[in-house]
């Protein structure tokens, strides 16, 4: 029997589509990228360069005046240093009351466990930040209003779900026979935790940390409502916003942008194992 | 139904730095079940995802019927395949299921389901038409995998082992069938597993691979009696084939012995060539002749080391100068461990091998 | 958000020796203190009047606000146009890097990117494009399209203000739909794809009978969150338009930081949660039905 030629089309045609996907990648990641450059343009710009019309895609001038001058502004360093304390008081506060009540969900059965999960998952669906009106007028009651462990308390509970959920499935992935190992091994239930599923937990919990500290970082309603003089940088922003030049909001804009960069480039081998495993 | 020729098959993972497949050709005639059998790794499921279009080769060509397919898309090749995992639709009842195949071609809806009923009643799964694959049983969603391949009437039947994900008693069974089905349906098969039982009671012709190449491609019979390399023998059988090297010197008899040290085999007159330089002897377990030590005076003398009753058969470790051999006796044979034992070995259940290539030498 | 994190862990004795409340209640009591006492103070407020008697008045004030009904108009609108878009764009990327194209890991952080941008922010960065001197109206210009621009923000064209701010949502959001899709797809086994396609299914066949049936699950988690979150939007309108396109949120803000009524702004705040809770139901009713289609 003779060989028949080696047909190469269906070859060709899987190389176009490839072609064809890898334009449509393109096209979407110009969308997504486009944006974040052409602030980060305005943000850079000098003042004559940004009240040019038409504008050009590069400034005729590059100058960090603008960012300065958001950073000079009012009220702005102070608001910087809120958001990284509300940020970090959050992600300790969440992990200290979150991961005991992951890892009693990941390894206990009890009554009660269903309410519980149904607890968390209202809290989870429900705008909750909407009750800073009425909990700044508690906090009033109790003296706390106006500083940064109010808006703590809040992100935390805005995070706490999440953060109850990502434990617990890290828990879950840690092998409960090496805790046993370690227990008839020797070790105290506390020994265990701290010497053997901690340490492996770590990494996953790190990654809950971070998410923690971005949600702290982008929330506004809550920490617009509940301060006045010690605002977050983003209630800072958002309350000067309707009386501010365009410079101040881009300059402004780009501060806000530029975590996001990092935190995902941190983030991106955890966001799958962490929306998989904790959203369903 | 078609025959399937591979033709050079090249095919390097990306990342990878061995060839998943080195080189292969193969020719399965029309109609014919050909195993390909092999340990993890040695690139079988590679060249069966060839076949079916779900990987490329990087060099080759996959002819199906006489048509070249080697780059074709899966839907066009008009096969068929039965996955290891069963990859039953969990969201499809097992009628849908078994209907897929031929919904997806734009078969008419009363021809198919003429066709699934058929292909139900053959696998007894009439009764779970309507279910859900969750609310079945492994083996059942086995069958209902097997009936949607059928059902296809396709050039060409893929199965990637398909039984190793049942339980031993229920792939023994599940295997009868499945023989007797193919048979009837008389579809050119190639069927991939890691069971060496499993692929000599199945193949017509079993191909051996290792390392990305074909080592053998026999009957079940030939592969089994007259192993190509070391490879083949040492993997199929269970105990594997024993293997002794020795040094081949002239006997008194002006023919030649291999010297295993304190005892020594005859070598047949073909391999005088190898005279003065070492040779490897291979030796079925079932092979070899036992005896008690006062028994066959010609025997080789060998001490037992462990005996294991088996039922059907008995299992020895026996030394003999020097090597440790696996023996397999009559089920009534009795003797304790460290009890000298006389081994005598038919020359024509003698395999030689070269020690270098590793590959059989003729010896007729 | 789960139910179904794992089954229940086999009926132990408590090796560690103390009751997992323990290690529950603090959480518990957090989450009490922050979400039950504020939502029986805010119902409270919302139906008090200044003496603590019985009220209808600011619900009358509300209702008769007309930003309150064109901020309800707005956002419910904005959730019909976006979500839908969303979950469309996002099975789409998720298909083109589940195809593995050349630099998918770079292409996979980029469309990340919006996950961990505010709203505030993605307002903010929109408005570098929309501005009336903004860049879209600068290539308009550029390529003879339009004289001087188009007033994209302008009180007067609400069309292109729900543009604007669609296009802002889209951008921040999409990213969540998508990475919830593709960590959906990962959990799928590849052999179900490779079935269709050896038993003669094109790639719609097995886009329609077998990938979306099987992504029914992530694909409803996605689409409740994204709705519940879409009801909670409302900077980036601040930030592109200041309140010329109010939104529900935005009101609670405004009724409470610029109007200095906490009363309304509660009733405001209680709508939203409301509107919340039936998309949760929804979303729970979706969960709990006996799912004989979906996979186990």
């Amino acid at each position: 029997m003779t060989r028949p030629a080696v047909d190469l089309t269906p070859l060709h045609r899987r190389k176009r589509q490839r072609v064809l996907v890898q334009l449509a990648c393109v096209a979407i990641s110009t969308f997504m990228l486009l944006p974040i450059v052409l602030i980060a343009l305005s943000a850079l710009s000098s003042r004559t360069a940004l009240t040019e019309f038409p504008k050009p895609l590069l400034p005729s001038e590059f100058s960090t005046e603008s960012i300065s001058g958001f950073i000079g502004g009012a009220g702005v360093v102070p608001a910087f240093g809120n958001s990284m304390l509300a940020g970090v008081y959050t992600v300790v506060l969440s992990l200290l009351l979150g991961a005991p009540a992951g890892y009693a969900i990941s390894r206990f059965s009890f009554r009660g466990r269903d309410a519980y999960q149904v607890l968390i998952l209202l809290v989870r669906a429900l705008p909750i930040v909407v009750l800073s009106v009425p909990l700044a007028t508690m906090f009033l009651r109790v003296d706390i209003d106006d500083t940064v462990f109010a808006v703590t308390l809040v992100h935390t509970a805005l995070a706490l779900p999440t953060t109850i959920l990502i434990t617990a499935s890290i828990f879950v992935g840690v092998p409960k026979d090496v805790e046993e190992a370690a227990l008839i091994f020797g070790c105290t239930p506390g020994q265990a935790m701290r010497r053997v599923v901690l340490p492996m937990a770590l990494p996953g919990l790190a990654a809950s940390s971070v998410f923690t500290f971005v949600l702290s970082w982008n929330e506004v309603l809550g920490a617009t409502v509940l301060t006045l003089g010690h605002r977050t940088l983003p209630a800072q922003v958002l309350s000067s916003l309707a009386d501010s030049p365009n410079v101040y909001r881009f300059a402004g804009g780009f501060v806000l942008v530029l975590p996001a960069l990092l935190f995902i480039l941190v983030m991106r081998r955890y966001l799958l194992n962490m929306w998989g495993t904790t959203l369903r | 139904m078609a025959e399937i020729e591979l033709h050079n098959l090249v095919k390097t993972y990306p990342g990878g730095t061995t060839r998943a497949t080195d080189d292969v050709s193969l020719h399965v005639a029309d109609g014919e079940f050909m195993v390909l059998l092999g340990p993890s790794g040695c690139g079988k499921t590679t060249l069966l995802r060839m076949v079916a279009g779900l990987e490329l080769p990087d060099d080759g060509q996959v002819v199906i019927g006489g048509k070249d397919v080697t780059y074709l898309e899966p839907r066009k090749r008009n096969l068929s395949m039965v996955f290891q995992s069963y990859a039953v639709f969990p969201h499809r009842k097992v009628g849908e299921n078994i209907g897929f195949g031929l919904r997806m071609r734009g078969v008419d809806p009363d021809e198919v389901k003429r066709k699934v009923a058929w292909a139900a009643d053959l696998l007894q799964l009439t009764p779970y038409l309507d279910r859900y694959p969750a609310k079945l049983s492994g083996g059942q969603r086995q069958r209902v995998a097997v009936a949607r391949a059928i059902v296809m009437d396709a050039e060409v039947l893929l199965m990637d082992e398909p039984l190793s994900n049942l339980d031993a008693l229920l792939r023994l069974s599940f295997r009868a069938e499945l023989k007797k089905l193919v048979a009837e349906l008389g579809t050119t098969t190639l069927y991939v597993t890691h069971d060496q039982v499993e692929a000599l009671s199945l193949g017509d012709r079993v191909a051996v691979m290792r390392q990305g190449r074909i080592a053998q491609c026999d009957a079940p019979t030939t592969v089994y009696d007259l192993p190509a390399e070391e490879f083949v023998g040492g993997f199929i059988g269970s105990p594997p084939m024993n293997f002794l090297t020795g040094t081949v010197v002239a006997g008194g008899d002006g023919g030649f012995q291999l010297d295993l040290g304190a005892h020594s085999v005859p070598v047949p007159d073909a391999l005088s060539g190898f005279s003065g330089r070492q040779l490897r002897l291979g030796v079925r377990p079932e092979s070899f002749g036992v005896a008690a030590r006062n028994g066959d005076p010609g025997g080789l003398p060998a001490e037992l080391e462990v005996f294991e009753p088996l039922g059907s058969s008995v299992l020895l470790t026996v030394a003999l100068a020097g090597h440790q051999l696996k023996v397999q006796a009559p089920p009534t044979f009795r003797a304790e461990a460290g009890e000298s034992l006389r081994l005598s070995l038919p020359a024509d259940q003698c395999r030689w091998y070269d020690p270098e290539t590793h590959l059989l030498l003729e010896t007729s | 958000m789960t139910t179904v994190l794992e089954k229940p862990v086999r009926k132990q004795p408590q090796r560690l020796g103390i009751s997992p409340w323990w290690l529950l209640a603090p959480s518990t009591v957090l989450l009490v203190l922050l979400f039950g006492w504020p939502l029986v103070q805010g119902i409270l407020a919302a139906f008090q009047a200044e003496g603590g008697a019985f009220t209808l008045a600011n619900w009358e004030r509300l209702f008769g606000d007309p930003y309150f009904v064109e901020a309800l108009l707005n956002t419910l609108l904005l959730i019909v146009i976006v979500v839908p878009i969303q979950l469309v764009l996002a099975v789409g990327m998720t298909l083109l890097i589940q195809s593995k194209p050349k630099f998918g890991g770079l292409h996979f952080y980029v469309w990340a990117i919006p996950l961990a941008v505010s709203d505030l922010a993605a307002g903010l960065v929109w408005l570098t494009v929309f501005a009336d001197r903004g860049y879209l109206n600068s290539l308009l210009i550029g390529l003879g399209l339009s004289e001087n621009g188009i007033a994209w923000l302008n009180y007067d064209n609400p069309t292109t203000m729900l543009l604007a701010v669609v296009v802002a949502e889209i951008w921040r959001a999409t990213s969540m739909v998508f990475v919830i899709v593709v960590a959906g797809v990962q959990m799928m086994p590849p052999d179900y794809d490779e079935a269709a396609q050896v038993f003669g299914a094109s790639a719609w066949q097995r886009l329609w009978h077998v990938t979306l049936p099987l992504l029914k699950p992530s694909l409803q988690v996605a689409l409740i969150l994204r709705t519940i979150l879409a009801l909670q939007a409302f900077a980036v309108a601040q930030a592109l338009t200041g309140r010329n396109f109010p939104l529900l949120v935005g009101e609670t803000y405004q009724w409470y930081v610029n109007l200095q009524n906490p009363a309304v702004a509660s009733a405001v705040a209680l709508v939203i949660l409301a509107l919340s809770l039936g998309t949760a139901v929804l979303y729970m009713r979706a969960l709990r039905q006996p799912s004989a289609g979906g996979p186990r």
